[in-house]
């Protein structure tokens, strides 16, 4: 992979409304967004409603992601472009859970709806009609997703790069500022942790800064070694797509998974270690 | 607490910040952007810590408002619109407090 294979700008999207075999995918939590506005053609996946299992925490299971893709419209064969709110988190999210399910040919759009809007390109209140599809998924790619027993082994051995801002890392916060402060019964980061946040990786339109800007601030910043496996967490998974997609996709490192249980796992699991205040 | 329903991830209230919220404990920062008197409904308005170290965003809500829950602090509010437009506003937030930021572009 390298940036030309998975990400693309809002002018190759734009020639490229109406392609029968590109399918443009808003994915936000907000879908109101959608609904008040959103590129021409593009259809929408709610994080919550469609891409999460309604009972269990967890996400859908291949079947349901089968049912899913094929009630929206979307074959095997399409190139599905992914962009929405909140600097692509939930696309870069839905992003890793295509490929989680074997979807190869999956974009992600740089800088997503905000680098759209702020630059002041078409949005239209038409929803396209998709004719269903019978879409076949593959089993679950697990080299791709980390869960809690894995990320306690891991202290001390891989890296583990905790996306979150410095407050919810150090502990003085439990959640992004832009949200109430609840979810997980404690604060704090699992030792161990780098804390590279998320947007350290976005330019301020929230397009991805170049490669060598990455790579100078995962390893010489951050003193990440690219040579260990690596899992990223935040909150609950979003922010961690993003810079998993930043270091699997972009930077082309070969072993690193996302912790989607994250921060609200973690921090209310009973008898893991945690640390308090700035890395050690 | 009351009042803001919690969104069980990490985007934006539904409807953007349009509820009100009660703070309890919680150090607010909320508002609304204008240009020549109207709502700025496209735009993003980003709170940033000490160094213009980025903290959280959110999009402008129907009528120009924005919202976050912030640690207390010293805060630098930027605003960011369509055609290169942009401001910037220094904020103080506290514990169980509201503090309101007015922003016309």
């Amino acid at each position: 992979m390298s940036r030309s294979d998975v990400l693309v700008d809002a002018d190759w999207v734009e020639a490229r409304i109406g392609d029968p075999g590109v399918v443009i995918v808003e994915v936000d939590e907000d879908t109101s967004a959608y609904d008040k506005g959103h590129i021409p053609s593009a259809i929408k996946i709610d994080w919550k409603k469609d891409l999460q299992d309604p009972v269990r925490r967890d996400f859908v299971d291949k079947t349901g992601f089968e049912n899913l893709m094929s009630e929206r419209g979307i074959s095997n064969d399409d190139t599905v472009v992914l962009y929405g709110g909140n600097n692509n988190w939930f696309a870069a999210y839905a992003y890793w859970y295509f490929r989680l399910y074997g979807h190869d040919q999956v974009l992600l759009l740089d800088g997503g709806r905000k680098k759209w809007e702020l630059d002041s390109r078409e949005l239209t209140r038409d929803v396209p009609e998709r004719p269903r599809t019978s879409y076949t998924a593959t089993e679950q790619d697990a080299s791709l997703r980390a869960l809690r027993d894995e990320v306690v082994a891991a202290i001390g051995k891989r890296n583990l790069v905790d996306v979150r801002s410095p407050d919810e890392f150090t502990g003085r916060l439990l959640a992004p500022a832009h949200l109430p402060q609840e979810q997980a019964q404690r604060a704090g980061h699992i030792p161990t942790a780098r804390n590279v946040p998320w947007s350290k990786a976005a330019n301020e339109d929230g397009t991805f800064r170049s490669d060598d800007e990455l790579r100078s601030l995962y390893q010489e910043e951050a003193g990440l070694d690219f040579g260990r496996d690596t899992i990223a967490y935040c909150r609950i998974g979003e922010r961690s797509a993003h810079t998993w997609f930043v270091l699997h996709e972009l930077l082309d490192l070969p072993n690193v998974k996302n912790y989607d249980g994250s921060w609200t796992e973690y921090g209310s699991l009973v008898g893991v270690p945690i640390e308090l205040g700035e890395a050690r | 607490m009351s009042a803001t329903p919690a969104p069980d991830g990490c985007g934006a209230p539904a409807g953007g910040v349009s509820v009100s919220a009660a703070t309890g404990t919680q150090a607010v920062v909320e508002g609304r952007v204008t240009r020549e008197g109207a709502p700025v409904a496209t735009g993003y308005a980003r709170l940033l810590g000490s160094g213009d170290e980025f903290v959280a965003e959110v999009p402008l809500g129907d009528d120009g408002g924005f919202r976050f829950f912030a640690a207390p602090g010293s805060w630098t509010l930027r605003v960011l619109a369509p055609n290169g437009l942009r401001a910037e506003r220094s904020v103080q937030a506290d514990n169980g407090q509201v503090t309101k930021v007015e922003v016309a572009l």
